[in-house]
């Protein structure tokens, strides 16, 4: 994609678009990922709504995969995670092991 | 029809802003500039402007307030002083960076410590690299005059940046002049509807302020800004065409006084320099030829502009009521690098004045014409940077 140069930008580095954080994906900050297992899940869908980006997806009203693009690896989906049985649905791995 | 009144600068500036009546305004005190906001405050009260106040717990939340309610849409002021200034630091810079064309009256006074509350230049000089505008006044006049004129070129397409307009805190503030008001209809005719560039609450076009910008735009997005402040000039000029041709005051730039012939020259800001005004005069009257340059737009600063103006002068004082520690006074930077570009340039040296709000007296100025005259005569200069009105 060719850069813009400084005459082409929008004043006051505004971003003149709605839902244009898809663009920038954040996944390769991650240093521990989150791995789903569905045996553990009751679809509360706590993880959707606690994750501060969008990298839990839902659907048809149920917990569906991860999408790593935006998973920077905070950790707060395992720690809402209610599992079943006291077993997890969500447990953190390190990258690379 | 002109009204012509008896009022402090805290008051014209705050009637100023009765005029153009803005939608949101930032409210914190600070002295010397307490008096205009709680003047705004009470044609709030008393529904003399729809303006919506802020009454926030410090400047830095007035100056966040601000950058909110312009990004939402809004016509925005606020006022402060020294430290209030010094506090609002940071987001002086996200004001200029966002463009958003928020005006802010300065009442400048030093800055502690020592602990001080009245006029010198430090605050403002200080918010140089802010990226505002700066645009600095003489008198209780100027100050109302360049009020009314900031909405108009801050807020200009070309333009959208936010503006400072300076003035001497308590000597000005404080100080009631005959001053010349104009009709509320003019002033209102003058700044016109408030035209929005980017408004948060225009819900149909989803926008976001302040994203996180790295080294792939950031560089491009400072380039942008320096190039606006280039074209700032000729708004300024072409405001003051239109403010003169209602008001019949003209303004520009700077103020040269005398200095079209001159051999020796001023240059100062704001109140001094209608002191200085007076014993140019006497120097005149004595046949030595003494001029002065009072600048008015100091961000951006006119270079080529003040160079022109100064080039046919043997000899420069520059005064400044500031100082940067270990350098030179932050006007007397500017008007260096401006003469440098000549080939041939008078004699440049610095006086520091006036600081904490010392008087700056008649005799200050004679000291310093009496100096430039024995440079300019084919003395040597004997000190480049002097503080005077000081205590040995």
């Amino acid at each position: 994609m060719k850069q813009k140069g400084w005459r082409d930008l929008p004043a006051g580095s505004v971003v003149l678009e709605g839902g244009s954080a898809v663009k920038f994906k954040t996944g390769s900050w991650r240093a521990f990922r989150p791995v789903w297992k569905e045996e553990n899940c009751i679809h509360c869908l706590f993880c959707w709504v606690y994750c501060p980006d969008m990298a839990v997806k839902v659907k048809d009203g149920k917990r569906a995969e991860f999408d790593y693009d935006f998973c920077k690896g905070c950790g707060i989906c395992e720690l809402e995670c209610p599992g079943k049985k006291g077993k997890k649905a969500i447990v953190m791995v390190e990258e690379g092991k | 029809m002109a009204k012509v009144v008896a009022v402090t600068g805290n008051e014209a500036v705050a009637n100023a802003l009765r005029q153009v009546n803005p939608d949101v305004c930032g409210i914190y005190p600070i002295t010397p500039q307490t008096d205009m906001m709680q003047r705004y405050a009470s044609y709030i009260s008393n529904g003399k402007v729809d303006t919506e106040a802020v009454l926030v717990e410090s400047e830095h939340s007035s100056m966040s307030a601000c950058i909110g309610a312009s990004a939402a849409g809004g016509r925005v002021v606020t006022a402060t002083s020294s430290q209030g200034l010094a506090l609002m630091w940071e987001m002086l810079h996200i004001a200029s960076g966002d463009r958003l064309p928020i005006i802010m009256p300065v009442v400048n006074r030093a800055l502690s410590a020592p602990l001080n509350i009245h006029g010198d230049h430090s605050d403002a000089m200080g918010a140089r690299d802010t990226g505002w505008i700066q645009i600095w006044s003489e008198n209780g006049q100027e100050a109302y005059d360049n009020t009314i004129q900031a909405f108009k070129i801050g807020e200009h397409m070309d333009i959208r940046l936010p503006v400072m307009v300076c003035m001497d805190g308590f000597i000005i503030s404080h100080s009631i002049e005959r001053l010349e008001y104009l009709e509320d209809a003019e002033v209102k005719n003058f700044v016109g509807e408030f035209k929005n560039l980017y408004p948060l609450l225009d819900l149909d076009k989803p926008k976001s302020y302040g994203p996180l910008i790295l080294t792939d735009l950031y560089h491009e997005y400072k380039r942008a800004q320096h190039e606006v402040m280039l074209k700032t000039k000729d708004v300024v000029l072409e405001v003051a065409k239109d403010f003169e041709k209602m008001s019949g005051r003209k303004y520009g730039l700077f103020e040269s006084y005398r200095l079209e012939d001159a051999d020796i020259g001023l240059v100062i800001l704001n109140s001094a320099a209608g002191t200085s005004k007076d014993v140019i005069d006497e120097f005149r009257a004595g046949g030595i030829k003494a001029g002065l340059l009072k600048p008015r737009l100091f961000r951006p600063f006119p270079y080529e502009e003040v160079a022109e103006a100064l080039k046919n002068t043997k000899a420069v004082c520059v005064m400044d009521r500031a100082d940067s520690f270990g350098g030179y006074g932050p006007l007397f930077m500017e008007v260096s690098s401006a003469l440098y570009q000549l080939k041939n340039r008078p004699a440049l040296i610095n006086k520091i004045y006036g600081l904490g709000g010392r008087d700056y007296l008649p005799s200050h100025a004679e000291l310093v014409l009496n100096e430039l005259k024995e440079i300019a005569d084919g003395g040597k200069i004997k000190i480049f940077k002097e503080y005077i009105g000081v205590r040995e």
